[in-house]
């Protein structure tokens, strides 16, 4: 069993209050649920309005995120084709340093073509 | 129930003291478990903002979009083509689109022009993105010079200026009168870059690509659902990236923890071998180890998790941003909304939390069921 403190009444003098980890525990436990509200409230006051990029996506007909614009199929990714990523040269190679980590369209892939025929080439 | 919840209290406070008494390693191990989580959490977090922002800004796109090619490249549709759609039914709308882009080389920057036919900015007169705003630091009135291929110069005067809430859509966009856009590019009027269908009834979007690849062969029909998956899956395979390249921080994380957590030190076995002298039973010391692990894993995942929401949406993904700008100097501000997956929390939360306090719990086990005399002695 753990063994129980000595209680401090039955000792003579005044008694012993020793600040206990627990007590450190629950402060830190306070100071994190503090952190959590406060992100919170500031998150709520500054949230961003999706509003105006809707709006231009629908009256301007915007089709892709400004993500990247460093090559024009990286800009517009879903209206690019498979040739423009090598500059439409046989053996170029794609050298821009974002075309590494952005896969091609979905509808340009191989695997996607059989369920979606003759729309996409 | 009090008397083992005061039990419990007693238990977590030995535990915080034990831990206090080996203050340095714990810390350590404390700061690189959160730092593992805080990068972990943080791609998962900036992933899942950018992917339900693309979804709900791009469910405004237009239904089908129409390219022209010509030799197996993009090509300019023409009022004609557009004529030999004719009335299609089920669309309400077909609209050519005037849009190019633009290599600004006093900044290396690419922006992208256009001009709507309806609601455009008047002659000379743009509306500009966030990002060509902060590239070029433009505010409104300001007048911004472009010099076009043909070497022409043409001022326009910034009339409006898009806030950095659409700076995900909108960064690098200049709008201007289509009279501007045919000048600046040197084309006719009746030149589109590519077309807009707008669809009544979503369910008919297919049969009515099929229709206008009938009707003009030599064209490409991208529809809305395309871009929406495109997008899905761009953030699918760049989330999978991250984590492939976290991945090595992610082991080099486990072999420390399990060295941590799985080998006792002579100081930990003693300790055990003590406390079972003393009185304590395995129940207690495994109780104490549990805590340990709870404790360490508990506050690693919440302070990992706190510093990630922050740094996304706070600082604006302001560590792992870089990896998406690439040669790009134009970008957008990552203004992003707040959305937690749950499925996602609760995943982290157990791969994060649960191997590594149960990986404290078997070696304290082996220490606990052994004879104390010989865990001090430290003959086993």
């Amino acid at each position: 069993m753990v063994p129980v403190p000595p209680d401090s009444s039955s000792t003579s003098g005044p008694p012993l209050h020793r600040f206990r980890p627990i007590q450190a525990l629950g402060i830190a436990l306070g100071v994190l649920a503090i952190c959590l509200v406060a992100v919170a409230l500031d998150l709520a006051r500054t949230r961003p309005s999706r509003a105006e990029a809707e709006r231009l996506t629908s009256t301007l007909g915007l089709t892709d995120l400004a993500l990247v614009n460093e090559a024009r199929y990286l800009r517009h990714l879903s209206l690019a084709d498979l040739h423009s990523p090598f500059q439409d040269h046989p053996v170029a190679l794609e050298h821009f340093p974002a075309g590494a980590v952005i896969a091609p369209p979905t509808h340009l892939r191989v695997s996607a073509r059989p369920s979606a025929p003759p729309l996409c080439r | 129930m009090r008397r083992w919840i005061s039990r419990q209290a007693l238990l977590i406070d030995y535990t915080l003291s034990a831990l206090a008494r080996r203050g340095g390693r714990s810390l350590g191990l404390l700061v690189v478990y959160a730092g593992v989580v805080f990068l972990l959490a943080s791609t998962m977090l900036f992933t899942n903002a950018l992917r339900s922002e693309a979804r709900a800004i791009l469910a405004h796109s237009p239904e089908v979009l129409l390219q022209k090619l010509k030799a197996g490249r993009h090509s300019y549709l023409t009022q004609a083509d557009l004529d030999r759609l004719g009335r299609l039914r089920g669309v309400s709308r077909i609209e050519g689109r005037k849009w190019g882009y633009f290599f600004d080389p006093v900044f290396g920057a690419t922006y992208t022009l256009m001009a709507p036919a309806s609601n455009s900015p008047g002659r000379g007169k743009i509306h500009v993105g966030d990002g060509v705003a902060r590239t070029r630091g433009l505010s409104t009135g300001d007048t911004l010079a472009l010099r076009s291929a043909a070497g022409g110069l043409h001022v326009f005067t910034v009339e409006r200026l898009f806030s950095p809430e659409s700076s995900l859509v909108a960064a690098d966009l200049i709008v201007m009168h289509p009279a501007d856009w045919g000048a600046f590019f040197e084309l006719p009027d009746d030149v589109f870059t590519d077309a807009a269908l707008s669809v009544v009834n979503p369910l008919e979007v297919r049969s009515i690509a099929r229709k206008v690849g009938d009707r003009i062969p030599e064209t490409r029909v991208i529809l809305r659902e395309e871009i929406l998956r495109t997008y899905d899956a761009l953030f699918d395979w760049r989330e999978g990236l991250l984590l492939a390249l976290a991945s090595m921080a992610v082991a080099a994380f486990a072999i420390l923890a399990w060295n941590q957590a799985s080998g006792l030190s002579v100081d930990e076995r003693r300790e055990i071998g003590i406390l079972k002298a003393i009185g304590w039973d395995t129940r207690d010391v495994l109780t104490m180890k549990l805590w340990e692990g709870t404790l360490i894993s508990g506050a690693a995942f919440f302070l990992g998790f706190l510093g990630a929401f922050v740094h996304v949406f706070h600082f604006e993904a302001a560590l792992i941003a870089p990896a998406l700008k690439g040669w790009s100097v134009l970008y957008p501000r990552l203004v992003l909304t707040p959305s937690v997956d749950a499925v996602s929390f609760l995943t982290l939360g157990l791969l994060t939390v649960l191997p590594f306090t149960l990986a404290t719990l078997v070696p304290a086990w082996r220490a606990a069921i052994t004879d104390p005399d010989e865990v001090m002695r430290g003959t086993t």
